[in-house]
Parts: structure tokens; C-alpha cells; sequence
């Protein structure tokens, strides 16, 4: 048994390399031969790792509007990320428990829950971009709404299981709001609170992508959108890849956060 | 009138299970426990032991009746009461410590951390876990969780504590050694304890008096038993005692023949039938 987990590891992880390398064939395929025409095919592996190069090796530069370093638009969206998903944790968290503690307010509100969860946060783009009259203001705004749903969804769902004794013994031993709130209900819902803060984030990093697109004048997204205007493929290409590596870091950042706070019944 | 915990004519209604009307679980139950005395209620499964526990404990509310807790009636959990779940109820996010720091703590706000450390360790000591003060309760085993249950308990000093078949989820060589624990706590600490169980030996063994519940619904209390054997007590010498064996079958006797009869023909015929519509 102690051997076979190391070697399944190993398998995997040849198999991935696999996946990675026959990945690269099929783009290297699809690619155009170097020295082609510029806006047929897509570039190839080797144009896209250069550009990968260049840009990693000198991530904060600052030219202009429309020329900053990649270190630069990451930050810059993770900052508006930081912000909106705060925010909205905060409040989805706090929701989400008085509606878990009130069966009755929990089945009220939900018709409403269920009717706004499925909107795509950037439908509200157009509202947010008139009534507060700020780009920067209005992303974050659709960051908010885009991670709100999935943390107060689990939160109340986490909540409202959590078993009887627990807030029995809380109200035997008359903890005060708050005692209870950090002491019991928190730690006792963590599991499910943080797989929706988890799904948030994803949302979130989506969210702040296209966003940006639309009204960004920084950030990652505005860098594709950019990009794409400048008719640079291959800087998009690079984009795309390191939008996906913040997104895998953030995820286990939160994959760490729930191991932290599992506990056995 | 004028017991130290007086229960009187507290009767429960549920929702029936059907839905439609109120079953009667049980009906003017009365009682009252001294000051330092170990009151155990004894009844069959579902007779409403757990449920007259926690209208004690001010966790359910009576639909008729009242409990008097030292002159003060009870409508709410409080401080002055603690309660032995039949789970344990420990929080599985917290070490033993922490579980019994938080009791500590609710109950003496305004101490300082070093006194609280000192109170919290005094009553780990005492149940014996002080190796296993850092330990989440899913490392521990039942006999271990539920002395971090009464140490728990004990540790917020309640006026009166009231034990839910404290010691029915563990195994039996472990649950005598604890049965013993508990009498010699409760020797030198002299709580007021109210006990629910259907365990005889384990009544008697530690009861100054037993209270037969019939069969619900609709249950009361028929018979009240006092436990005259002397103390201290402990398992092997309380079975010597001449009026052991006696007191035991009568118990017995009671919650096999007559608990079911209860004067009342038409209960013998279901339990569920019986609740009464509207
Ligand atoms: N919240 C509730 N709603 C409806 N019925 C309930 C509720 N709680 C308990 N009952 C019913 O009341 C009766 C008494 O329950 P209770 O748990 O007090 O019994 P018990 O004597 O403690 O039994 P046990 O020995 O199995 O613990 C049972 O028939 C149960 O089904
Ligand atoms: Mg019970």
C-alpha cells in the first residue's frame, strides 16, 4: 500500500505530461508555420512561450494606458476581486445565517434567491454603470453580485443542518449573538460555507475577466480585449494561460481553507 | 411546594405524527428534588424522558405546567442548569480543552484567562483526560467524549445537572468504570441531579430516589421509589445489599407489567393511538 500510492502519483503524473505533450502537438498543429500571415491561424506553442518569457521577466513595466506588464493587470483585477468578493462574503455570510436559523424567512426569500442566482452578473453591468456613474465602482459591483449567490446559497443550506445539540448546547451555556455566531455556527457550518466561498472565487475570476472586457482600463481582461484589438493572438494566448494559473491558485488556496476547517463529527 | 426543582403538572403535546391533531406524550407530570439529591426518572423508550429533561432545561417549552428552578420559575436554557447529552454534544471543532474552556468562560465572563486556564485544567483532571486535553472528540472514544460531557457540565457548577442517558452510547466495561466516576463526583460535589435512563442497575446504583414513568402516551409518573442503600456505593457492594435485589425486580416488575396497564385499558391496545384532536 505505501508503495502503490507513490506509484500511482507517478502514473498520473507521466500521464499528464502525456496529455500536455500530445496538447502541444495538436496547437502546434493547428498553428500556422512561423512567418505566416498574422491574422490566419493561431500561433504555436514556441511564439506563445516567447512572449511567455518576455513578459514574466519583466512583469511590472509601465508604458502608457495601453502597455503596462502582466504583474501590473493581474494585480489590478485581483485588487477590484478583492474588494467585490469581500464584500460579498461578508454579506452573503451574514445572510446566509439568519436565513439558516430561520426556517420560515429561509423558504420566504428563496423564490427570490432562485430568480436572481441564474443571472449572469454582467446583466447588471448597464445598471450599476448608470446609477454609479464609475467603471471601477460598477466591476466591482458585478464581482459582488456574481460571488454573492454561491456563498449564501451554501451558507444558509450549511446553517440550517447544522445539528440541534450544537445550538442547544450554545443556548444552555447562554452565549451571547456573537459567541454563538464564532463560536458554533461558524465553525459548524465551515465546511459548507467555504465550498461556497470556493465556487465564488471561480465566479468571481470569471466575473472580473469579462468585466474588464467591457469597461476595464486595467487588468487582465482589459489586457485580452487589448490585445485582441492590437491583433496580438499570441499575447492573448499568453493571457488566457496565466488567467488559468491565478484561477488554480486561487482555488487552492480555498482547497487549503477547507482542510484547515474540516473536522470529524 | 417548596422543593428545591419542583415540576408541576407539566404536561407535552406534540403534532401527531399523522399530522392532523396533538398527541399527548405526557400529562401532569409532578415532582420535587431536594437541595443535593439524585432524582432519576425511569421509563420505557419514547415514554417523553428526554423531552420533561429538556423542558427542564428550558430547551422545550411545557405546553401545560411549570418548573420552579430555587424559587425561580424557568422559561429559558440558563447557566444554573447544564445538560449530559445522550451524544455527548461535544463540538467536534474543538479540542477537550476548548470544549470545557467555553463552558468555563460562558459561565464566569469576567475572569481572567489565567483563572479560566486553571478551572478549565481543574476539570480536565478530573475525568482523567488531562492527556488528552489537545485532542478533537473523533479521537477519542465514547467513554473519553462523555467524560469531556460531564466535566463539561460540571464545569459551569449548575444548580442543578441533568444527565440524558448519559451512558447509553457506551460500551459496557467502560460505562461501569464511569457510573463509578460519576457517583465520586457527585460525592464530594453534591450536585443537584436529575437523571433520565432506562437502566435500573445504573439507577439504583446512583439514585436517592427513582421515579417510574408508564408507557407513553399520554405518561405519568406512577411510582416513586426511594434508594435507601447506604453510601458510598459502588456496583459490587450494592449488589450485596439485602434489599438490592428487591428494589431491582420491582423496578423491573413495574416497567414490564404495570407501566403498560397504568389503569388506563384502552392505552394498552397501541402507541400511537390515543392523542387527542383539534
Ligand atoms: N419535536 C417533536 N415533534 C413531535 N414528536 C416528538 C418530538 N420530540 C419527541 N417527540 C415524540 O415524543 C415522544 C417522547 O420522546 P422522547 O425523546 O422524550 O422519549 P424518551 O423517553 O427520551 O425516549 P428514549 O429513551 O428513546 O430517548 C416520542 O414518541 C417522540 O416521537
Ligand atoms: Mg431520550
Amino acid at each position: 500500500m505505501t508503495l502503490a500510492v507513490p506509484n500511482e502519483t507517478f502514473r498520473a503524473v507521466a500521464l499528464s505530461a502525456l496529455l500536455l505533450f500530445a496538447a502541444l502537438f495538436v496547437w502546434q498543429l493547428a498553428s500556422t508555420p512561423s512567418g505566416g500571415g498574422r491574422t490566419q491561424g493561431l500561433p504555436g506553442p514556441a511564439a506563445v512561450a516567447t512572449v511567455t518569457w518576455e513578459m514574466l521577466s519583466e512583469p511590472f513595466y509601465d508604458r502608457g494606458p495601453n502597455d503596462k506588464g502582466i504583474g501590473f493587470q493581474v494585480l489590478s483585477s485581483l485588487g477590484r476581486v478583492a474588494i467585490g468578493y469581500s464584500l460579498a462574503s461578508v454579506v452573503a455570510i451574514f445572510l446566509g445565517v439568519i436565513l439558516g436559523l430561520n426556517p420560515i424567512l429561509l423558504k420566504a426569500a428563496n423564490p427570490y434567491i432562485q430568480i436572481l442566482k441564474p443571472i449572469s452578473p454582467l446583466a447588471w453591468m448597464p445598471l450599476f454603470l448608470y446609477t454609479i456613474k464609475d467603471a471601477t465602482g460598477a466591476m466591482i459591483l458585478v464581482i459582488f453580485m456574481s460571488t454573492l449567490w454561491p456563498t449564501l446559497a451554501n451558507t444558509a443550506f450549511g446553517v440550517s443542518a447544522i445539528k440541534r445539540d450544537y445550538l442547544n448546547v450554545a443556548a444552555l451555556l447562554q452565549l451571547s449573538w456573537w459567541g454563538r455566531f464564532f463560536k458554533v455556527i461558524l465553525p459548524a457550518a465551515a465546511p459548507t460555507i467555504v465550498a461556497g466561498l470556493r465556487i465564488s472565487i471561480g465566479s468571481a475570476w470569471v466575473a472580473v475577466v469579462a468585466a474588464e472586457m467591457l469597461v476595464g482600463g486595467t487588468g487582465i481582461g482589459y489586457f485580452v480585449w487589448n490585445e485582441w484589438n492590437n491583433l496580438s493572438l499570441t499575447r492573448v494566448m499568453f493571457a488566457i494561460l496565466v488567467i488559468g494559473v491565478v484561477g488554480l491558485i486561487l482555488d487552492a488556496g480555498f482547497t487549503r481553507l477547507a482542510r484547515a476547517i474540516a473536522y470529524i463529527e | 411546594m417548596g422543593a428545591f426543582l419542583e415540576v408541576s403538572y407539566v404536561s407535552k403535546y406534540f403534532p401527531d405524527p399523522s399530522g392532523r391533531g396533538m398527541q399527548c406524550i405526557f400529562k401532569d407530570v409532578q415532582c420535587g428534588i431536594d437541595q443535593g439529591t439524585f432524582v432519576t426518572v425511569v421509563g420505557h423508550s419514547g415514554c417523553g424522558k428526554s423531552t420533561l429533561l429538556n423542558i427542564i432545561a428550558g430547551l422545550e417549552r411545557a405546553s401545560a405546567g411549570g418548573v420552579v428552578l430555587d424559587g425561580k420559575e424557568i422559561d429559558a436554557p440558563g447557566l444554573d442548569r447544564m445538560v449530559v447529552f445522550q451524544n455527548f454534544a461535544l463540538m467536534p471543532w474543538m479540542s477537550v480543552y476548548e470544549n470545557i474552556r467555553v463552558a468555563v468562560k460562558a459561565a464566569h465572563p469576567a475572569w481572567a484567562q489565567t483563572q479560566v486556564h486553571a478551572c478549565v485544567l481543574k476539570y480536565i483532571e478530573m475525568v482523567g483526560l488531562t492527556d488528552a486535553a489537545s485532542k478533537r472528540p473523533a479521537m477519542l472514544s465514547g467513554g473519553m467524549r462523555q467524560r469531556v460531557g460531564i466535566a463539561r457540565a460540571f464545569s459551569v457548577e449548575p444548580k442543578v445537572l441533568l444527565l440524558d442517558e448519559p451512558f447509553a452510547q457506551i460500551d459496557a466495561l467502560t460505562r461501569g468504570a464511569i457510573q463509578e466516576e460519576l457517583v465520586s463526583i457527585w460525592m464530594r460535589t453534591r450536585n443537584t441531579v436529575f437523571m433520565v435512563t432506562h437502566d435500573v442497575d445504573e439507577a439504583i446504583l446512583l439514585s436517592d430516589r427513582i421515579m417510574l414513568m408508564t408507557r407513553g402516551p399520554e405518561a405519568e409518573i406512577a411510582e416513586v421509589v426511594d434508594i435507601t442503600i447506604p453510601r458510598p456505593r459502588s456496583r459490587t457492594s450494592i449488589i450485596e445489599h439485602p434489599h438490592y435485589y428487591k428494589i431491582r425486580n420491582h423496578i423491573i416488575h413495574f416497567l414490564v407489567e404495570r407501566s403498560r396497564r397504568c389503569d388506563r385499558p384502552a392505552e394498552a391496545m397501541s402507541h400511537h393511538t390515543g392523542g387527542i384532536h383539534g
